[in-house]
């Protein structure tokens, strides 16, 4: 392999898309209003676009003759380098809303330094990425503060999701030690940067929100390392189950 | 209104149409014509929605990325369907909940092909390939419709819809030059849609009342019996060259005629179907009743906001 920790990094990045477009596929038909059922099937969609590339740059570094659907359908458990928050279940609309959000308000600092990234193949996707994560996030943040200042309810709710998922949030800013090499090469940013940012976006759309983080701070990470919590194989089973079945076939 | 005023406008009202001048929602119309054009409309919309179902089912085990990603598009574009259409019924002074009402009281109808499960990948194709090229042939005809906003929003599913019958054929291809296992799998999704498929146009036009009356005022251009024929006729070929079996020993080409012959339809079946008694009416029915009900708290916080909002701005 050309260069292990570049692959690790686009690996990880493609799981994130790849299983939080899985997860949000499993809304189709089923949303709350018709507009959001378009909403999260196009975010899925862009997603599951963004896992294609960054899968196939990885197959591309790994220089073993596979392409993006070997790495997404063809790997064991433990060999998906996706965050927690990611493979968490559906639960209501506003856990799907708070689990995107969080992910969302991640994924576009990240993309934004991405996109002047010293290789040019990463800042070719984090530049198209970009353009649709900047819309997955005003999305989602008009959401979190609709259901956080709409009734009480929504806003139980809200609070609920967010109580749930603040312990997954942590994670998102992992860092390996391969990594760092690949911030000094200029290749991505660190991940104090993109924490900093994340914070400023969340906090201010808590406030308008008026949701309150989470004063218990426990936060669970493994998933960077391939250890997963229980929904990930269920959510695995489904999505390899053709590929599993019928092995070495075109479709 | 005196009874003359009302003659002398429905005169007016079907000149127009035969001089084939778009009926726009301020225009006067007809209650019947607008009754029928709600129903219909709505039944359209419907079908879209619940539509979405079957196919929504495969998007997690779809086979791979690309397939993933064109058929998260496809249904993605029936819901926008659903909502240009609820948008048309809406220029009719029906009210979109309302008529969504109807469907999960089992009052308004929906395609009933949808009560179908679609239970192999190869069906994800097949739906494609031969649901929504029967659909098409309906609605090809519809963007010519009389009613303006109708007519018009056609058009634009009509693009759609045939970049989805594409493909689901172009899908089957690659299943039939695929595996043993494959080319059986597209055979049997064949063999399971190819009469609810037919079913699709609806009833004979000698058992179809309504049909003379929505000819007359061009709402429908065709015959339910004249689509069936046309679908009949350019779909035999596409499983020719697919190298699959249409499930009817009686399908045979009648030089006299120029057309296919084919078996009579199983009415009873689709009747059946229509009324609630196909294998999935209740799950299609309790999954749309079950996401307006969840998300009831979802519309409920979105009103709630846009309320305060607007206070705020006021104030």
């Amino acid at each position: 392999m050309k260069n292990e920790a570049l692959y690790n990094y686009v690996l990880h990045m493609g799981d994130d898309s790849l299983v939080l477009g899985q997860r949000l596929g499993e809304w189709c038909g089923h949303g709350p209003i018709l507009e959001e059922d378009i909403a999260m099937t196009n975010i899925s969609l862009d997603l599951i676009g963004q896992a294609m590339s960054l899968l196939d740059y990885a197959a591309e570094i790994e220089r073993q003759g596979k392409d993006h659907d070997a790495l997404a359908y063809l790997r064991f458990e433990n060999q998906y380098r996706n965050v927690l928050l990611v493979e968490q279940p559906n639960g209501d609309f506003a856990d799907t809303m708070m689990r995107q959000f969080l992910f969302d308000a991640f994924r576009k600092p990240l993309y934004e330094k991405l996109t002047a990234s010293s290789d040019a193949q990463i800042a070719a996707i984090a530049e198209k990425s970009l353009k649709e994560t900047r819309y997955h996030l005003k999305h989602t943040s008009e959401w979190i503060i609709r259901l956080g200042d709409g009734t009480d309810e929504s806003h139980d709710r809200a609070q609920k999701a967010l109580d749930n998922l603040w312990r997954y949030t942590n994670e998102l800013f992992y860092e390996t030690e391969e990594a760092k090499s690949l911030v000094m090469a200029g290749i991505v940013p660190p991940m104090s940067e993109i924490k900093i940012l994340w914070k400023q976006t969340v906090e201010a759309v808590f406030t308008e929100a008026t949701l309150v983080i989470p004063t218990n701070n426990w936060q669970f990470e493994g998933g960077r390392r391939g250890v997963h919590s229980e929904h990930l194989g269920y959510l695995l089973a489904e999505l390899q189950y053709m590929q599993r079945a019928y092995p070495n076939m075109k479709w | 209104m005196k009874t003359m005023d009302l003659q002398e406008l429905e005169k007016r009202f079907q000149e127009k149409i035969d001089k084939e001048i778009k009926i726009e929602p301020n225009d006067w119309m007809p209650d019947e014509y607008r009754k029928t054009l709600i129903r219909q409309i709505s039944q359209h919309a419907h079908s879209e929605i619940v539509g979405m179902l079957p196919e929504g089912n495969w998007i997690t085990r779809a086979p791979n990325l690309r397939r993933k990603a064109v058929l998260l598009a496809k249904v993605q574009d029936e819901a926008g369907h659903g909502l240009y259409l609820y948008s048309s019924v809406e220029t009719l002074g029906a009210d979109r909940e309302a008529t969504i009402d109807d469907l999960h009281s089992g009052k308004a109808k929906y395609s009933s092909i949808f009560n179908y499960p679609a239970v192999t990948w190869a069906d994800i194709g097949t739906i494609g390939w031969l649901v929504d090229g029967a659909a098409i042939m309906n609605q090809v005809a519809l963007c010519r419709c009389s009613y303006g906003p109708y007519a018009r929003g056609m058009v634009k599913i009509c693009k759609e819809e045939s970049f989805h019958q594409r493909q689901g054929y172009e899908s089957l291809v690659t299943l039939c030059n695929g595996t043993p296992e494959q080319k059986a799998m597209a055979q049997d999704a064949m063999n399971r849609f190819w009469w609810p498929a037919l079913m699709m146009f609806g009833p004979s036009d000698d058992e179809s009342p309504n049909s003379a009356q929505s000819m007359k005022w061009k709402i429908k251009r065709f015959s339910n019996d004249e689509l069936r024929q046309s679908f009949v006729d350019a779909t035999v070929p596409q499983a020719e060259i697919l190298g699959l079996t249409i499930p009817d020993p009686n399908l045979k080409w009648n030089e006299a005629t120029g057309h296919y012959d084919f078996s009579p339809i199983n009415w009873d079946e689709f009747w059946q179907v229509v009324n609630g008694n196909g294998p999935c009416n209740k799950e299609r029915i309790e999954a749309r009743k079950k996401a307006k009900e969840n998300g009831m708290w979802v519309r409920e916080a979105a009103t709630a906001y846009a309320a305060k909002r607007s206070m705020k701005k006021t104030a």
